[in-house]
């Protein structure tokens, strides 16, 4: 199945409840092609929910959620790249075996040559490529997760503390992939604290505060870390 | 990617991360050892046991070994959360049910075989009607394979899932060991009312595999559904 292609990602009014416990109250919000968006908020304030709501791993309680206009389906969950706290990769097969896998499970074109480039990409040598990656360091292993969240191409991609694990170079290094990626047209949409590294990448903040949306806003240059704190105090 | 193909591809990695860790083969495999000879130590200095409690012992041994196998494969996709990336991905949710009914069916054959071998040699029993008794424990394994898949899928990160599982699957699997256990002793017993009803139960598992496979295809969806 190829990567689908949606031009816009549209969440309005969505909800989620665990219980007695509302995570989401009536968030919308509406991103397009290559448009790349922070999604911040204090611990709690249901980032983690509303990813897991985008990458259709769960539903929203109440609201909807459109990929080109079209609600939640197998072609939706083709088009998207999901980078979350686990790696989800199989530890006892190596790189290159894992990323050949989700190639040819997102029916990438010739996913052999695909995987290659995408180890190329995210500097994974030829040595690490061909150990399990039971083996691989934290920084090795977040970089495989990110490789596997894009070998398809995706149309909207999802990360969740993408830099964790990172040194300074890998860090610059996602940032530059990432950028790339918006070019290409994807929507990227990424939860971090560490607002200094996307700073380059993203146009848009989203702020979530008691699992309501307090900002959403282009930043029109100013910094990310001026936004939050001005979100939140007004927020209450 | 239709069904079958996803499934094959996910049965194919199943077989490759397993070849690679051994996990899997040598835990069920080893248990099952042990159970058979707890039984055979149990049974020390006595008569030897007859052939319904051999038969008995035979199909208690594959289902605890087969516990022990689904519980650990489910345990290995929760380390890297690799279910959840399955979940994720454009792959049928029927090739993902399917892929785990094959795998652990192919991991059961192995114990099977080892088991039945040591449980021969163990308690002096000969193997008549090996094609009959194959049928019976292929289709005593599906079934088994179709109830455990799911519910080791669907417990997710549930406390005390290693309690939950047998406590979910085996009032489920009941009629199969009923059957399976029955249908060993009509062949071992080797007289032509035996094998009739060998014939008897060999059908009923079939009925039975057709039911949770069928079941299983249709509510595995809906149970894989996240609450979070």
């Amino acid at each position: 199945m190829p990567s689908a292609t949606f031009v816009d990602v549209e969440v309005e009014k969505v909800g989620r409840v665990y219980g007695r416990r509302r995570a989401l109250h009536d968030v919308s919000f509406r991103l397009g092609a290559g448009e790349a968006a922070a999604l911040l908020g204090p611990n709690g304030a249901g980032k983690s929910t509303l990813l897991s709501i985008l990458s259709t791993q769960s539903e929203p309680s109440s609201g909807t959620v459109r990929f080109g206009g079209r609600p939640t389906s197998p072609e939706a969950r083709a088009g998207i790249g999901v980078v979350a706290h686990e790696s989800l990769c199989y530890g006892d097969l190596t790189g290159r075996e894992n990323l050949r896998f989700f190639a040819r499970l997102y029916g990438v074109a010739s996913p052999n040559q695909r995987a290659d480039e995408m180890l190329g990409r995210l500097g994974l040598d030829a040595d690490a490529a061909d150990r399990a990656c039971r083996t691989y360091s934290r920084g090795m292993m977040q970089r495989l997760s990110v490789a596997r969240a894009l070998i398809h191409r995706p149309h909207l991609v999802l990360l969740d503390e993408p830099f964790t694990g990172l040194d300074r170079d890998g860090v610059a290094a996602l940032g530059r992939l990432l950028v790339e990626e918006r070019e290409r047209g994807a929507i990227l949409l990424i939860v971090t604290h560490d607002l200094p590294a996307v700073s380059e990448v993203c146009q848009r903040a989203l702020v979530l505060h008691r699992g309501r949306l307090v900002y959403n806003a282009p930043l029109a240059g100013r910094a990310l870390s001026d936004v939050y704190q001005e979100a939140l105090p007004a927020a209450g | 990617m239709g069904v079958l193909a996803s499934t094959m591809l996910l049965v194919s990695k199943d077989v490759r991360v397993e070849l690679r860790a051994k996990e899997l083969i040598y835990a069920t495999i080893f248990f099952g050892a042990v159970v058979l000879l707890v039984f055979a130590f149990s049974f020390l200095g006595g008569e030897r046991p007859p052939v319904d409690a051999v038969a008995g012992i035979l199909w208690v041994t594959i289902t605890l070994s087969g516990t022990v196998g689904v519980s650990r494969a489910f345990e290995r996709e929760r380390e890297g959360d690799t279910l959840r990336a399955l979940l994720l991905s454009p792959a049928p949710r029927t090739a993902i049910y399917l892929s785990k009914l094959v795998s652990v069916t192919l991991l059961m054959v192995l114990v099977e075989t080892t088991a039945t071998l040591l449980l021969s040699l163990l308690f002096q029993v000969t193997l008549p009607h090996v094609g009959m008794l194959v049928g019976l424990l292929g289709l005593g394994t599906i079934g088994f394979a179709s109830v455990s898949a799911l519910f080791g899928a669907s417990l997710g990160r549930a406390r005390s899932r290693d309690v939950l599982l047998p406590l979910l699957t085996y009032p489920v699997v009941m009629p199969i060991l009923i059957a399976g256990t029955r249908g060993t002793v009509g062949l071992w017993h080797g007289d032509a009312e035996g094998l009739v009803a060998a014939a008897y139960w060999l059908r009923f598992l079939l009925v039975f595999d057709a039911i949770f496979v069928s079941l299983g295809l249709w509510i595995f969806e809906p149970m894989m559904r996240s609450d979070g």
